[in-house]
């Protein structure tokens, strides 16, 4: 192995997997872990200490419910003072105003706040719990305390006939940043695929008025939004490159180079409860496994484009073409791109219904 | 926008300086950072909604004293217009004269 080990940016702490909410395209794996396997306080703040001496700038606490861990103050505080910009991803659910301000003298940094809609119905329906009014509180009191606001709205083809809507509410919110974010099919996502794709003609017009969002807000709002990438002509560059840029700690201590890592047969994840995290970025099995280029197979091996988009996601090629090396079968140069294909015409087969109907979908659940 | 002279910069919420015991220093910002070099390091140091912006262009030009004093002014201009444009500065009587 020939490869040069990067610095590691940004650490994704999954506190917990425990959540309020049980959306239909959580990021959470299937086989979710229980409160019984959480790290400590003591080995978070560890954890957090060597993650900053690694080189790590950022820390993204998330679960799950991160909110749901009763020392968050106390892992902001640790994180503080280990040198990290300490971010919060969380629904806003169990939040009170006396909690985020211990929050923000612990010193978070910022916060992400999830949007599933606009409607208490259907968001509801996503989410599979009522969540809006409170959410539309939390935002009122992250402004009152100057912590910056980030909203992000998940869109897919339920909810994107609702897109303007909700970027007209982003836009009055007072938030500096938001971000809409098309699902990526993955675990649950991936089981409840055929109700979340969205159609071609969904896609083109929230291109369009996403681009239009983002030029007229320019140096007042930042709009970022990310796109479906089956409907892309390239991959995406997935976490920036496999162990190149991030990391993810799942809450039991299994460090990943990202959300889904685990559904690749075979592949071994050390735990921070037996080596240094740094020990574990430059040399475990898993990171080291699709590092640099040395795995790529033909398209990608002899592409141009390797070094920009690092032949996509090895989870989707799993996931899709069966083969964790194989080109990212959304790349329009492989011929597994016909597996997208396919997939995409069933979706268009049908037009996206104008008011969302009662659908059959896998809720995510919560762990024991 | 072009800043005024008698406005007072500091560092838009999320927005902050990486801790001085971490090298190289950062202007860290919502899912960003911006690598500081010499001077742009000085800048943001003084964007502490208590300088105005002539204070810390008169600064700067004493730590530069070699370059000429127009070429300071209008870099530092530049850049506090960049990094009101990227939402990492605020000019709070700008701001709020902007709402009105």
């Amino acid at each position: 192995m020939t490869t040069t080990i990067p610095t590691p940016l940004a650490l994704i702490a999954e506190l917990t997997h425990r959540c309020p909410l049980h959306c239909v395209y959580c990021s959470n794996p299937l086989e979710l872990q229980s409160r019984g396997l959480e790290l400590s306080t003591e080995a978070w703040s560890r954890v957090l200490r060597e993650a900053a001496e690694a080189g790590v700038l950022q820390v993204d606490f998330t679960g799950g419910e991160p909110l749901a861990r009763p020392d968050l103050v106390e892992l902001v505080r640790a994180a503080r003072s280990a040198g990290l910009y300490v971010n919060l991803i969380t629904s806003g659910l169990p939040l009170d105003e006396r909690r985020l301000a211990d929050l923000a003298t612990a010193g978070l940094d910022h916060l992400q706040l999830s949007f599933q809609g606009l409607q208490e119905d259907s968001a509801r329906e996503i989410a599979g719990t009522r969540a809006l009014e409170q959410k539309l509180q939390v935002v009122k009191w992250v402004r009152a305390h100057r912590i910056a606001l980030t909203l992000n709205f998940v869109i897919h083809r339920q909810n994107l006939e609702r897109l303007e809507e909700m970027i007209a509410f982003g836009e009055a919110s007072g938030a500096g940043r938001l971000e809409f974010a098309h699902v990526q099919y993955y675990g649950w996502a991936f089981a409840n695929r055929d109700r979340l794709l969205p159609t071609r003609d969904q896609v083109d017009r929230s291109i369009a008025l996403l681009q239009q969002a983002e030029a007229r807000l320019r140096g007042k709002v930042r709009v970022e939004y990310v796109v479906p990438d089956y409907y892309a002509k390239y991959p995406k560059a997935c976490m920036g490159g496999w162990g190149r840029k991030l990391m993810l700690i799942t809450p039991s201590g299994d460090v990943l180079p990202c959300h889904a890592a685990h559904i690749i047969p075979g592949l071994r994840f050390d735990n921070v409860r037996d080596k240094p995290l740094r020990e574990i970025w430059n040399s475990s099995e898993a990171f080291q496994k699709f590092r640099g280029e040395d795995w790529m197979q033909d398209p990608c091996r002899s592409c141009d484009r390797r070094a920009q988009d690092f032949g996509g996601c090895r989870c989707q090629a799993f996931l899709l073409a069966g083969d964790p090396a194989a080109t990212d079968p959304v790349c329009t140069l492989t011929p597994r791109r016909q597996i997208v294909e396919e997939i995409i015409a069933a979706a268009n087969a049908t037009p996206a219904a104008p008011v969302p109907a009662k659908l059959d979908w896998l809720y995510r659940p919560n762990p024991s | 926008m072009n800043p005024e002279m008698h406005a007072q910069p500091r560092l838009a919420p999320g927005c902050r300086l990486s801790e001085p015991n971490r090298a190289p220093r950062m202007l860290q910002m919502p899912e960003r950072a911006l690598r500081l070099n010499g001077p742009s390091l000085e800048i943001v140091e003084r964007c502490d909604g208590r300088r105005t912006v002539q204070q810390i262009i008169s600064e700067l030009q004493k730590i530069y004293s070699k370059a000429e004093p127009e070429r300071v002014e209008k870099d530092i201009l530049g850049y506090l217009a960049l990094l009101h444009e990227q939402g990492a500065l605020e000019f709070p009587a700008e701001d709020a004269a902007e709402r009105k």
